[in-house]
């Protein structure tokens, strides 16, 4: 497709060359390094679940106890109790919930570990590899019944029980994807909580059995309506790899992901989360699974129109960091936001400029768009409007995946009329409005073309600073969102640690050759 | 003497109210009648149903119309907001501290416990402010510590000690199942136990928390939405003057 915004190849070419450069350092740092949670989304691939009695989950039970020779890889002494002791996946779970200890079995000899391995790779290569296909096949079998963008909404009952009517309700709606919004506080839970859930706030937790739960829900309203419904949640915070483990092994279709977010909005150690963003995003290349990252955030916080940069600066990190994890173009939902203030003159058209930018710049992307919220007040009727522009912009310029904004957007979490009207008006100016798009060209000199490459040029300008001074020490002097995130600061900086001479992490061997990486041991 | 108010439409005294509704029953005439009912047991007339639709299996959504008799009499209506009708702009904000407090004005801010949403301190602190509001950090004679999500209170009673602080406030937007009381009773507590409740003006702020709520809770003000950096540097300096004026 030619840009209608004229934006020049090689200043998006520079923007790329940037990024690579940017990220090549961090990604020597991340490849040298595991943490805990890498470690407990490793022993999870291989079967380790299961919590004990005080509801300490079966990984965090077996890091613990090797947690000085985590450097040669937690999983060497889940695979040799199997050896030892004979037991199954799950008869060895529930020894371990019981409070048996896998540090002082002598080892078995390699071959015999290397073979218990190859066969635990195997089990979840075939579980990933089937979720991957029954998804293909659903998606071809029900081919066209999705809409264009994709049509997104948000379920946080804080109970998984009454997300699911909340989600069927939705799905019945018209509602293309569901995303189950997980408890505040679990971002910075450096575990997973284990079994269903009831409780939480602004949402409940995400444990492998509400994913599965809610698949399975799900499956039922897709055969029902004819129509494939993804179901998101969040690979972030300090356990980004564990979470991308059980979506993959529960067929998640969506998960937010993102390369900086811990570190610049949750405050998480930035060498915790460079380490942890990289295995979970192999993780959710492997599954099939759609990112969503988080640029919304940049503008919740600064101005849209002041930071538009910073938001396309940061989709060319988080696409050089996805890729370099194995992530294909399809699967990078970049994220953007229709944040500006609904008083500025032609405001709508600098919105319109810049997710058309985002479009050209990233044409296979499923870009991720996010619905005014900073400017919602409580007049609900004004939200209606602002949400049918932004419904608007995202149809006109060709967005991929649609967060529909709630009339009731700082007031509440949203009623069930909430969402209908949320796609009742979506669906009418989506359609009503469907091919404009395909009709317009924009005058070279007006103010979305201007718009577009003055947001671009400021993009590589702002990269090329951050290429200067390194991407860690970027982000301690506080160039990105105005936060200052110091290299030792932030939370889970104790569960990083430089892998050893020996360290020993067939899943990670496996997902590499599976995804073509260079690199990795 | 009685001002009687009641909702206008279009004629004084109609008492014309929009609804809308959802009920966990099917779409149909009987859901229908059912809503209007409900409008009418609510003890209004005329009550009309305009619109149903079918939301999801067993549920079903209504936009109904009626008129009302109550009235609530306006003069005997009394606010308890945390500034009154005058309010100082930001330049009046600094002028006013230059001369009555002699010094900069410390202020530090921060969303508590679990909640990561830092909108609402963000309006009142940060440089841009909000709505055309500048924040505390544009104020010259304000020094302005905004340390962002989930700051356990802990950590904000230590810091504003640490910066001999005049003034904290709390902002809090996640309040399902009533979290945000929890948090907010828990700073006065520490505050209480730690002798140190009288040190400072104590202020909370959140979509869902008002005034009178805070005050309940022991706050010295609380604020709500619809304000801005103005209304809280107002009270905060009026607080800290009426402190200085019954100290001295």
């Amino acid at each position: 497709m030619e840009s209608r915004l004229h934006l020049p190849p090689e200043r998006i070419a520079r923007a790329r060359e940037l990024a690579s450069r940017i990220v090549a350092p961090v990604q020597e740092f991340i490849d040298a390094h595991t943490t805990v949670t890498v470690e407990r989304a490793t022993l999870r691939l291989a079967g380790a679940d299961g919590a004990d009695a005080d509801g300490v989950p079966v990984p965090n039970l077996v890091v613990d106890q090797v947690r000085d020779r985590l450097e040669e890889g937690a999983l060497r002494f889940w695979v040799n109790a199997l050896v030892r002791t004979g037991d199954d996946v799950a008869g060895l779970s529930r020894r371990v919930a019981g409070g048996f200890r896998l540090d002082g079995i002598p080892l078995a000899d390699p071959v015999s570990l290397e073979a218990k391995a190859a066969e635990l790779v195997s089990a979840a290569s075939m579980r990933v590899r089937g979720n991957r296909r029954r998804r293909e096949e659903l998606l071809a079998r029900y081919a066209g019944k999705n809409h264009s963008p994709l049509l997104y909404v948000i379920v946080a009952t804080g109970n998984i029980h009454e997300d699911v009517k909340q989600a069927r309700a939705a799905a019945s709606q018209g509602a293309d994807v569901v995303a189950v919004i997980r408890t505040t506080a679990q971002s910075l839970l450096d575990y997973v909580p284990f079994g269903a859930t009831t409780e939480g706030f602004g949402g409940t937790y995400a444990t492998q059995e509400n994913f599965r739960i809610m698949r399975a829900a799900l499956d039922e309203e897709v055969e029902r309506l004819g129509r494939y419904v993804h179901l998101t949640n969040y690979a972030s915070g300090l356990c980004m790899p564990e979470i991308a483990v059980m979506g993959a092994l529960e067929r998640l279709d969506m998960m937010l992901n993102d390369s900086m977010y811990g570190i610049l909005f949750r405050d998480i150690n930035m060498y915790r989360t460079f380490v942890d963003q990289k295995f979970s995003r192999m993780v959710n290349a492997w599954a099939g699974v759609v990112i969503n990252t988080g640029e919304d955030n940049y503008l919740t916080t600064s101005d849209a129109v002041e930071k538009a940069y910073t938001v396309l600066a940061s989709q060319f990190l988080n696409e050089r960091f996805a890729e370099v994890a194995g992530l294909e173009p399809w699967q990078m939902g970049l994220g953007h936001a229709f944040e500006m203030d609904p008083a500025l003159p032609d405001g709508f058209l600098l919105e319109v400029a810049q997710a058309l930018m985002a479009r050209e710049i990233f044409p296979e992307a499923p870009l991720k768009y996010m619905p005014p919220t900073k400017f919602m007040t409580g007049d609900v009727f004004r939200g209606v409007v602002q949400n049918a522009l932004f419904n608007f912009a995202s149809k006109l310029t060709g967005q991929g995946i649609h967060l529909l904004g709630m009339l009731t957007e700082a007031i509440h979490t949203p009623f069930m009329q909430d969402r209908y009207l949320a796609l009742e008006n979506a669906k009418y100016v989506m359609g009503s409005m469907a091919s404009l798009g395909d009709e317009i060209t924009f005058r070279p000199d007006g103010v979305v073309v201007r718009r577009a490459n003055q947001v671009l040029e400021e993009a590589v300008a702002f990269l090329e600073k951050v290429e200067g001074t390194g991407l860690m020490d970027a982000i301690a002097t506080g160039l990105f969102a105005d936060v200052k995130r110091p290299r030792d600061g932030g939370k889970g900086l104790d569960g990083l640690r430089k892998k050893g001479e020996g360290y020993w992490n067939p899943f990670e061997t496996h997902l590499t050759r599976e995804l073509g990486l260079g690199g990795g041991r | 003497m009685t001002t009687p108010v009641r909702p206008y439409g279009d004629t004084l005294d109609d008492g014309a109210v929009q609804l809308s509704f959802t009920l966990p029953v099917p779409f149909g005439p009987r859901g229908r009648e059912a809503a209007r009912l409900l409008v009418e047991k609510l003890g209004f007339r005329h009550a009309e149903v305009v619109h149903s639709a079918p939301l999801a299996e067993g549920f079903s959504f209504y936009v109904a119309y009626g008129r009302t008799d109550v009235s609530v009499d306006f003069e005997a209506v009394r606010v308890e907001e945390a500034t009154g009708e005058q309010v100082y702009t930001m330049d009046e904000a600094c002028a006013v501290i230059r001369e009555k407090l002699g010094r900069k004005l410390v202020v530090v801010g921060a969303c508590t416990g679990f909640d990561a949403h830092t909108v609402g301190i963000d309006a009142i602190m940060n440089m841009k402010g909000y709505n055309h509001h500048y924040g505390l950090e544009r104020y010259s004679e304000v020094e302005a510590h905004n340390l962002g999500a989930q700051v356990p209170n802990e950590r904000l009673i230590d810091y504003a000690v640490s910066v001999n602080a005049d003034a904290i406030l709390v902002s809090q937007i996640v309040t399902q199942k009533d979290v945000h009381i929890r948090n907010l009773t828990e700073l006065i507590e520490l505050l209480e136990a730690k002798g140190l409740r009288e040190r400072f003006v104590v202020c909370a702020g959140g979509t869902r928390i008002g005034n009178k709520l805070a005050v309940e809770l022991g706050y010295d003000a609380g604020f709500g939405p619809g304000t801005y950096a103005d209304h809280v540097a107002t009270f905060v300096i009026e607080r800290l003057v009426e402190r200085a004026a019954t100290r001295a």
